[in-house]
């Protein structure tokens, strides 16, 4: 509970437990039970390594099971086999320090904008004091100074992010989950998105897994890029991304010779596993 | 250049102007109409129902007629009943009726939150909680005044007792329906159960709970009335009961207009509670946004 709310508190700490911000997932399997009674094999062995700070991006086809892992990454779940390690200790219940942020914008519908970036201290015991001035610090840093009176359907959906990414980020988290969080905007938006996260990543530094279907997003993002096969989901092979930080706007990078070439190299891995996914799905359908 | 614009400025707001009246109007008239149209169909109704019954084509003996029952309503008001004034018994009903809907309404909140939220609970109570909503509960009526008695008590519990189930289904489909990845999100910023409860379940269920209220309150005023039919020492419910047996259509459908007052009463304040608690809501697209 104390270092929950050293990280909620004090800003700028996020640096000094570096090695604690690392994320070891190895040999991670779940499987469900079927309504049928079947066993369901979503994640076979997955396993891979984010390093402290450092920005992954995780692409694949639909159904490989990103989401699942990174409930299990989170804490929302327990794998079958396998174990996800957070700081080199194992993830049980809700991980310390750990953001998520949601494809559906997860607001809070009845509470104002300062409402929902508030929820992260309020649920950490913050004094109200110091819990308002940080809430009203995050939103002037994602531009929605003004708006903190607002309720959620009063505003755009580029706007309903800003919130959700105040909202993640107001805690100081070491770990910053992120599951398609742009996928439901549309393109100009996105790229507008993208690159503030970027620059405000870059100011507290947590290690990130983000998921997208978006190749250009991963490789403009990331660090390192994990490609992962369909049904029964596992690591097909990682990619990193050695393009110079800090990396400025997303839209200017996608022209760079190295971008091209990076995007055209984990294409040629993930096309195969997308053909086979569709083919699945359209045979499913069939 | 400029004065061409500024021209063309100031007809621009011409036209908006000119359509904003016509907008207006329109907007006027279509109000007009409809009340034009309420107000006929009541004389219509009302009208047809004392010309049938002062032409003979309807007896008033049985069916009352409207100007007897405004006579009616005036004899009660100012001369009061057998038991007492008019006025003691709708504040015997009332109180039967609010107090029954104020405990249905809170035991139907507080079983609905838990057993949405405990799948175990749930589990368990669930078939009895069908079981006992299929028994015509009306009937518990007479167990209630066999043991308690023809004072309140008995009207309360039966008022309670059609409330909770009606509250009690709304609070647990509201919890069940709370959205999957708020409910992640703020287990991931570390909400203990107690705050989940509180900042999320509830709010969320508020929607659902309070579109309830609005038929629970009716429902707590049956419970009152067949209460005091089945036995009392005063309230409406006694009023019609003894209307019925000295054979005065007249005064029962006065008191059935008083009892209708009331519920009108209540839903309106019920209306002014959903509009205070669910001020978050998106306001609903009405017509006139559309003009």
């Amino acid at each position: 509970m104390a270092s929950r709310n050293d990280v909620a508190t004090s800003p700028g700490t996020g640096a000094a437990d570096q090695a604690d911000a690392r994320i070891e997932i190895s040999g991670l399997t779940k499987r469900f039970l079927t309504p049928a009674g079947e066993v369901f094999t979503a994640l076979d062995g997955v396993s891979f390594t984010v390093e402290p700070g450092q920005f992954c991006a995780v692409v694949g086809p639909t159904g490989c099971g990103k989401s699942t892992t990174l409930s299990m990454v989170s804490g929302l779940d327990r794998p079958s086999e396998g174990s996800v390690r957070v700081g080199g200790r194992e993830v049980e219940g809700i991980t310390d320090g750990v953001s998520f942020m949601f494809q559906t914008d997860a607001l809070l519908p009845w509470k104002t904008v300062l409402g929902n970036v508030l929820m992260g201290p309020v649920f950490r015991r913050v004094p109200k004091q110091q819990a308002q001035a940080s809430a009203r610090d995050w939103l002037r840093r994602v531009g929605l100074a003004g708006f903190e009176d607002r309720y959620p359907h009063q505003l755009s959906g580029g706007m309903r992010k800003r919130v959700a990414m105040a909202a993640a980020l107001i805690n100081e988290p070491r770990i910053l989950i992120m599951d398609e969080p742009f996928g439901a905007l549309d393109v100009q938006t996105k790229a507008i998105m993208s690159t503030e996260l970027l620059s405000l990543w870059e100011q507290i530094r947590p290690s990130v897994i983000f998921i997208t279907h978006d190749l250009d997003e991963a490789v403009a993002l990331a660090d390192r890029v994990v490609v992962m096969t369909s049904g029964p989901g596992s690591v097909k092979a990682v990619f990193d991304i050695d393009l110079p930080r800090p990396r400025g706007s997303v839209q200017e990078i996608r022209f760079q010779p190295r971008f091209i070439e990076l995007q055209h190299q984990i294409w040629d891995t993930l096309r195969e596993e997308v053909e086979r996914a569709y083919a699945l799905t359209a045979g499913g359908a069939a | 250049m400029t004065t061409a614009s500024t021209a063309s400025t100031t007809a621009i707001a011409d036209v908006k102007d000119g359509a904003a009246r016509t907008a207006r109007r329109a907007a006027r008239r279509r109000t007009a109409l409809v009340w034009a149209g309420r107000i006929a169909l009541a004389a219509f109704v009302i009208g047809g129902w004392q010309l049938s019954t002062m032409w003979g084509i309807v007896d008033p003996f049985f069916y009352g007629q409207p100007s007897g029952i405004w006579k009616r309503l005036v004899e009660l008001f100012q001369h009061g009943t057998q038991f007492g004034s008019f006025y003691q018994n709708i504040w015997t009903t009332i109180q039967e009726a609010l107090a029954g809907f104020a405990v249905g309404a809170v035991t139907g909140v507080v079983f609905g939150v838990a057993l949405g939220q405990s799948r175990y609970l749930s589990d368990v109570l669930g078939p009895y909680i069908k079981m006992v909503n299929a028994i015509p509960r009306i009937v518990l009526g007479s167990i209630f005044i066999v043991a308690f008695g023809i004072g309140v008590t008995p009207k309360i519990l039966l008022a309670a007792v059609l409330v909770f189930f009606i509250v009690f289904f709304n609070a647990f489909q509201g919890v069940r329906e709370v959205d999957r990845s708020v409910l992640a999100n703020v287990r991931v910023l570390g909400a203990s159960r107690m705050q989940i409860t509180r900042h999320v379940v509830v709010p969320s269920a508020l929607t659902w709970i309070i579109a309830s209220l609005h038929s629970a309150f009716g429902f707590a005023i049956v419970g009152a009335l067949v209460g005091e039919v089945l036995g009392a020492q005063s309230g409406l419910g006694l009023v019609i009961k003894t209307a019925q047996n000295n054979f005065d259509p007249n005064g029962v459908f006065a008191t059935m207009l008083v009892i209708a007052v009331i519920v009108l009463g209540a839903e309106w304040l019920i209306g002014k509670l959903e509009r205070r608690l669910l001020s978050w809501r998106p306001p609903a697209p009405t017509e006139a946004n559309s003009l």
